[in-house]
C-alpha cells in the first residue's frame, strides 16, 4: 500500500480546482506570517486545515477571505484570479466566511441577520426578505428567536446563526472558522450534522479550520500547518496518529 | 402661572428641536460611523446659504410662487450640502477612518476653506474651480478608460494632470477677476438675511404670548426628518446595510456588502441633514460665514448626552437640553419659586442664571455632572452587546 497520499482524482488534470492558492506569502508588518502555501479545494471537496494554535490557519483564511492581502502568490476562485479583489467582490462570486468568534452583527435581530447573507447573492438582495424553510430545517432553534438581538445569542446559536447567514448567499465554497471553538459537545454535534448535511444537499465545497478530531475526520482531505507553510497532506481517512499527535492539541 | 409653564415647555421644545434637527445629521456620522467631522457646522452653514439663493432665485416669480420658496429650499439645501459631504468622504475622509484625531484635525481645515469659501467667492472663483475640476476629473476618466495600465500610471500622471489643470485655472482666474462682473463678491463676509415667506411670520396667540408659525415649522419639519430617518434606517435595505457596516465592517464586506458605497451614502445622508437643519436655523436669524460654529458644540453635546449611536437618545437629549435652558434662562424657574418664601435663596440663585448665556454655562455644568454617572449617555448599550 501507498503511504500517505491523495486517493480522490487528482483535480487539476480532470477540471480545474474550485480554490487554487499558490506560493502564498503574507506578512503582519514586517513578520512573516504564511510561506509559500499552496493548497487546493476541488468541487464539491470538504477540506479540512489542521495545526496547533499561531501556526496561520485563520490568516490564511482571512487572506482567502480578502482581509488581508498577500505579498506574495495568488488564488484563484472558480478559475478566476481574485488575489486583488475585495472581500465583498469574493463573497458576491460565491464565497461564504463563516469567521473565528462568529462576527454576528450584534444590534441586529438575527431575521435582519439572515436577510444580510442575501447580500452574497450575485444579483444582491433586491428587496428579497424571505428566509429558506431549509435554514430552519437545519437549525430548528433560529426559528424561535428571529426578532432577538443577533448579540443577545448564545455562542452556540450564534455559531448556528453564522453558517446559516453564509448560507443565505448559496455560495459555492464555505470557509468555515473553528465552527466548534468554545461549544458544548451536545451543540457541536448538531453543527457537525448541520454541515454534513449541507454538504450532502447541494454539493458545495468547504474549507474548514478545526481542532476537533471527530470533525476533522469528516473531511475528505487535510493539510497540516505548521510555522505558517504546509508541512502535511493528504486523505483523512489515512491521518495517522503520529500526524494527530503532532499537529492536533490533544 | 401654567399658562407660563406651558409656553416654557413649548418655547424648550422649540429650542429642543432645532437642537434636534441640528444634532440630527451628527447622530449618523458621529453617532453611527464614529467620524468627527468639524466640518458639520459649515455644511448646515451651507444649507443656509443655498435657502438664500434659492429665496433670491424665487423673489421675481412673484407672490404666489415665492410664498413657497422654502419647500425648493429643503431639497436644495439637503443636495448641496450632501454633496459637498460626499466629496469630502471620497476625498478626505475614508482615508482617515479609525483615526480620529486625523479626522478631527483634517475636517477642521476643511471647515476653515468652507468658510473662507463663502467669504470669498465670486464668478471668476466659481468658474476656475470647475474649469480645474472638468479639466482634473475630465482626464482622470478618460485616461483611466483609454490606458489599460492606469492602476500602476495614476499616482505619477495624476500629479502633472493636477499641475497642470491647476495653472490653467489659475490662468482662468486671473483673466476673469479683471472683469468686474465676475469680480463681485457673491455674499461676502457680511451676514445675509433669509425673509421668512408671509405664512410663516406672526404666529397662534395664546394668552399674552403667540406660538411663532416659523418655530412650529420647524417642529413639524424635525418631526418629519425624524421619523424619516427612522423608517430609512430599521426598514429599508440600504438602512440595514448602513447599520450592519457600522457595526462590524469586516464582516459585513464578508457577506457581501460594499462597504465603501455605504459609508459614502451614510455620510451623504448625514450631510444631506445638516442642510436641511441649515434651513432651520436660516429661519431663525440672519447667516453669516460663522453660523455653523455656533451650532457645531450643541450637536456635539446633543448627540453625546443621548449616547453615542443611539438616535432616540438624541431626541430625548435634545428636547432635554432645550427644555432646561429655556426654562432656566428665560427666568420661569425662578418665577415659579417666587411666592414661595421659604426658598428665597434658592430663587436668587436661579435669578443669578436667568440670562441666554448664563443659561448656558449652567446647562454645560449640569452636562458635565450627568457625564460623571453616565459617561455612555441617557441610553448606553446594554447587555451582550455592551461589550463588543
Amino acid at each position: 500500500m501507498t503511504q500517505v497520499q491523495d486517493h480522490s482524482p487528482t483535480p487539476q488534470v480532470l477540471n480545474p480546482p474550485l480554490l487554487g492558492i499558490s506560493g502564498l506569502n503574507v506578512y503582519y508588518g514586517e513578520s512573516h506570517i504564511l510561506r509559500n502555501v499552496d493548497l487546493t479545494v476541488g468541487q464539491g471537496q470538504m477540506v479540512c486545515l489542521i495545526g496547533r494554535n499561531g501556526v496561520g490557519k485563520t490568516t490564511l483564511l482571512k487572506t482567502v477571505m480578502g482581509l488581508l492581502s498577500p505579498r506574495e502568490g495568488q488564488i484563484r476562485f472558480r478559475n478566476e484570479i481574485i488575489t486583488r479583489k475585495s472581500p465583498h467582490q469574493r463573497a458576491r462570486m460565491g464565497i461564504g466566511y463563516v469567521p473565528q468568534g462568529r462576527e454576528i452583527i450584534p444590534r441586529v435581530t438575527v431575521r435582519e441577520n439572515l436577510l444580510l447573507g442575501l447580500e452574497a447573492r450575485p444579483q444582491g438582495r433586491k428587496g428579497n426578505d424571505t428566509i429558506p424553510e431549509e435554514i430552519f430545517d437545519l437549525f430548528p432553534v433560529l426559528k424561535t428567536m428571529l426578532h432577538r438581538m443577533g448579540g443577545d445569542l448564545s455562542g452556540g446559536q450564534q455559531q448556528q446563526l453564522a453558517i446559516a447567514r453564509a448560507l443565505m448567499g448559496k455560495p459555492q465554497l464555505l470557509v468555515l472558522d473553528e465552527p466548534t471553538e468554545g461549544i458544548q459537545p451536545s451543540i457541536i454535534l448538531e453543527i457537525e450534522a448541520a454541515v454534513r448535511g449541507i454538504i450532502e444537499a447541494t454539493g458545495i465545497s468547504v474549507l474548514l479550520v478545526e481542532q476537533h478530531l471527530h470533525f476533522v475526520r469528516q473531511a475528505d482531505r487535510y493539510y497540516a500547518m505548521q510555522k505558517g507553510g504546509i508541512v502535511a497532506s493528504g486523505a483523512t481517512k489515512d491521518l495517522s496518529q503520529e500526524v494527530i499527535q503532532r499537529f492536533l492539541s490533544v | 402661572m401654567v399658562l407660563q409653564l406651558i409656553q416654557g415647555l413649548f418655547n424648550g421644545l422649540s429650542i429642543g428641536s432645532v437642537l434636534l434637527v441640528v444634532a440630527l445629521g451628527l447622530a449618523i456620522v458621529f453617532g453611527l460611523m464614529g467620524v468627527i467631522n468639524l466640518a458639520h457646522g459649515e455644511l448646515m452653514m451651507l444649507g443656509a446659504y443655498t435657502t438664500f439663493v434659492v429665496q433670491n432665485t424665487f423673489r421675481p416669480l412673484g407672490e404666489p410662487v415665492f410664498s413657497f420658496y422654502i419647500f425648493a429650499a429643503l431639497p436644495m439645501a439637503f443636495l448641496v450640502a450632501a454633496l459637498v459631504g460626499l466629496a469630502l468622504e471620497r476625498g478626505v475622509i475614508r482615508f482617515l477612518y479609525g483615526r480620529p484625531l486625523e479626522t478631527l484635525l483634517a475636517t477642521w481645515g476643511v471647515s476653515l476653506i468652507l468658510r473662507q469659501f463663502v467669504r470669498s467667492v465670486n464668478g471668476s472663483l466659481a468658474l476656475s474651480l470647475g474649469v480645474f475640476c472638468l479639466l482634473f476629473f475630465g482626464a482622470w476618466v478618460i485616461l483611466s478608460r483609454l490606458r489599460r495600465d492606469w492602476s500602476e500610471l495614476r499616482n505619477r500622471v495624476l500629479w502633472g494632470v493636477g499641475i497642470l489643470s491647476g495653472a490653467i485655472a489659475f490662468f482662468t482666474h486671473k483673466v476673469l477677476d479683471s472683469n468686474p462682473t465676475f469680480s463681485t463678491l457673491w455674499f461676502s463676509a457680511r451676514n445675509v438675511d433669509v425673509t421668512a415667506p408671509p405664512w410663516l411670520r406672526g404666529g397662534i396667540p395664546l394668552g399674552n404670548f403667540q406660538l411663532p408659525y416659523a418655530r412650529i415649522f420647524i417642529i413639524v419639519l424635525t418631526l418629519i426628518c425624524v421619523v424619516g430617518i427612522y423608517w430609512f434606517l430599521n426598514r429599508s435595505n440600504w438602512g440595514l446595510r448602513i447599520r450592519a457596516v457600522t457595526q462590524n465592517r469586516n464582516m459585513s464586506a464578508c457577506l457581501g456588502i460594499p462597504t465603501d458605497r455605504v459609508d459614502a451614502l451614510t455620510f451623504a445622508l448625514g450631510s444631506g441633514l445638516a442642510g436641511v437643519a441649515g434651513v432651520a436655523i436660516a429661519l431663525l436669524g440672519s447667516v453669516g460665514p460663522n453660523t455653523g460654529q455656533n451650532y457645531i458644540v450643541d450637536a456635539f453635546m446633543v448627540v453625546v448626552v443621548g449616547g453615542v449611536g443611539n438616535l432616540f437618545g438624541t431626541i430625548i437629549a435634545a428636547m432635554a437640553i432645550g427644555i432646561v435652558t429655556y426654562l432656566i434662562g428665560s427666568g420661569t424657574i425662578a418665577a415659579l419659586l417666587l411666592p414661595i418664601d421659604a426658598l428665597k435663596p434658592v430663587t436668587e440663585f436661579f435669578l443669578f442664571f436667568a440670562t441666554t448665556s448664563m443659561a448656558k454655562v449652567m446647562v454645560f455644568a449640569l452636562i458635565i455632572a450627568f457625564l460623571q454617572f453616565k459617561p455612555a449617555g441617557i441610553f448606553a448599550p446594554k447587555g451582550r452587546t455592551a461589550e463588543l
